[in-house]
């Protein structure tokens, strides 16, 4: 009990989520509807990403201090399960978007933007990790190229909106992030809920791909880390 | 341990790049030959004649692949044995700021000459031609920074042209976006005070890249 107890509450938590975001009151608002639910189900999953890529980014700083392999395996397991987020994430997001503003990929909003460009980062480092051979040095170049894209992406999706502040996302006047949702409290009693079952369910699996490829490497090595 | 960090020796570095590039001719008239080639080619394909805000994207597709041409070169032709050698020499950080300075100055060439074949080619729309050379100016300097990081990451993975460009892409979204916007507003001649924010934004982006720049690159230079 004592070390999978969080094991059980993003269980439950996301179980409570999917129950109640479809069965649960929403507001009802012109334009958005029933597609408001949507909420419960694309913003989590881009939160449980945002954290993934943090994770990512803070323990490939870590590798550069010191070049302890643990902390690339780490890293760019991170980075994985990120991937593993923003795909659902995207697809949410575009099938909500055909609905609500009539086709799946609009030109000008700025999240889209930025989101397209974190995926990119994303693809380009797996890319980079299978160019290179040796693990050391791979561990090392795509440790530099995280903290760059990173931060790059970072600001990005920090800075743009501001500047543009036309995105068509709901509740929005040039905050990245939590606006003014159209939300009433019952649905913060699902949402934040959500956030918290899905960020924890994205450290769960990372838990699991980092064991796997530390065995993997010992077993490859017949090193112990 | 690295030698102490001293500007003698970056102006050492910077000299050596520019008398490089004087000797071999060759690396700069093929960008200048690309460009060249590209703008005849759009020229051809727009019949009907190019819009203002065509002109604007055009212009900074352009100018991003003639400047990946011409950053890419800046570390492949650095050999392994050259580089243990500068190792012993030269700080990291000596050796990242002239290539970064060599980058942004080879960029701004660039700028200048595809500013003249467009306008003799295709025309040149812009009407607020200072707020123009001042996005050429930050917005190359920021393309120059990152462009050298990219340069030097995708050295390392052997296989070099093809890796460089698809790395510099997502890095450098932020910078056309905001370049391309900055440079919609010369073109329509919009105030100066639509502009200042993104004018901003360009100069935190530029300080933030070439500071990761000069962080990072020593992670890159040992092997």
């Amino acid at each position: 009990m004592k070390h999978w107890w969080w094991k059980i509450a993003a269980i439950a938590l996301v179980l409570f989520s999917i129950t109640m975001g479809f069965i649960g009151n929403v507001p009802r608002l012109d334009i958005l509807n029933e597609t408001i639910r949507n909420l419960y189900f694309h913003v989590p999953l881009w939160f449980a990403m945002l954290t993934q890529m943090g994770i990512s980014w803070f323990f490939a700083l870590r590798y550069l201090n010191g070049y302890n392999i643990k902390y690339d395996i780490l890293s760019s397991r991170a980075a994985y399960v990120g991937g593993m987020f923003a795909l659902p994430g995207i697809i949410t997001g575009s099938v909500w978007a055909t609905y609500t503003w009539g086709k799946p990929w609009v030109a000008d909003d700025p999240k889209l933007q930025g989101v397209m460009a974190a995926m990119l980062v994303y693809f380009v480092y797996y890319l980079l990790r299978a160019l290179i051979p040796d693990a050391q040095t791979k561990a090392r170049i795509s440790a530099v190229y995280n903290i760059f894209a990173f931060i790059m992406t970072f600001v990005f999706i920090m800075i743009y909106p501001r500047l543009a502040p036309n995105s068509l996302h709901p509740g929005n006047g040039g905050n990245p992030a939590f606006g003014r949702y159209d939300m009433d409290n019952s649905m913060r009693m699902v949402f934040y809920p959500a956030c918290m079952g899905w960020i924890l369910m994205s450290v769960w699996l990372l838990t699991i791909l980092n064991r796997m490829k530390k065995l993997q490497y010992k077993l490859d090595n017949h090193e112990s880390i | 341990m690295h030698p102490n960090l001293n500007t003698s020796n970056i102006i050492a570095l910077l000299k050596k790049e520019f008398l490089l590039e004087f000797r071999q001719k060759t690396s700069l008239a093929s960008i200048l030959l690309y460009v060249l080639s590209i703008v005849f080619i759009s020229f051809l394909s727009f019949k009907s004649g190019i819009k203002p805000d065509v002109w604007g994207a055009l212009f900074w597709l352009v100018l991003f692949f003639a400047g990946i041409n011409a950053a890419s070169k800046s570390f492949f032709t650095e050999s392994k044995a050259r580089g243990i050698y500068n190792y012993t020499l030269y700080h990291p950080t000596e050796f990242v700021i002239s290539k970064i300075i060599y980058n942004i100055v080879l960029l701004w060439v660039v700028c200048l000459c595809s500013v003249l074949t467009f306008g003799w080619m295709i025309g040149f729309p812009v009407q607020n031609v200072l707020l123009f050379i001042l996005t050429l100016l930050l917005g190359s300097a920021a393309l120059g920074g990152s462009l050298t990081l990219m340069s030097c990451i995708s050295s390392k993975t052997g296989n070099s042209y093809s890796v460089m460009s698809l790395l510099s892409m997502p890095v450098c979204i932020p910078v056309m976006l905001l370049s391309l916007r900055l440079t919609k507003n010369a073109i329509d001649g919009l105030d100066w005070s639509v502009s200042y924010k993104y004018m901003g934004g360009l100069f935190i982006i530029d300080v933030i890249i070439i500071s990761l720049s000069l962080f990072l690159f020593r992670y890159l230079w040992k092997e």
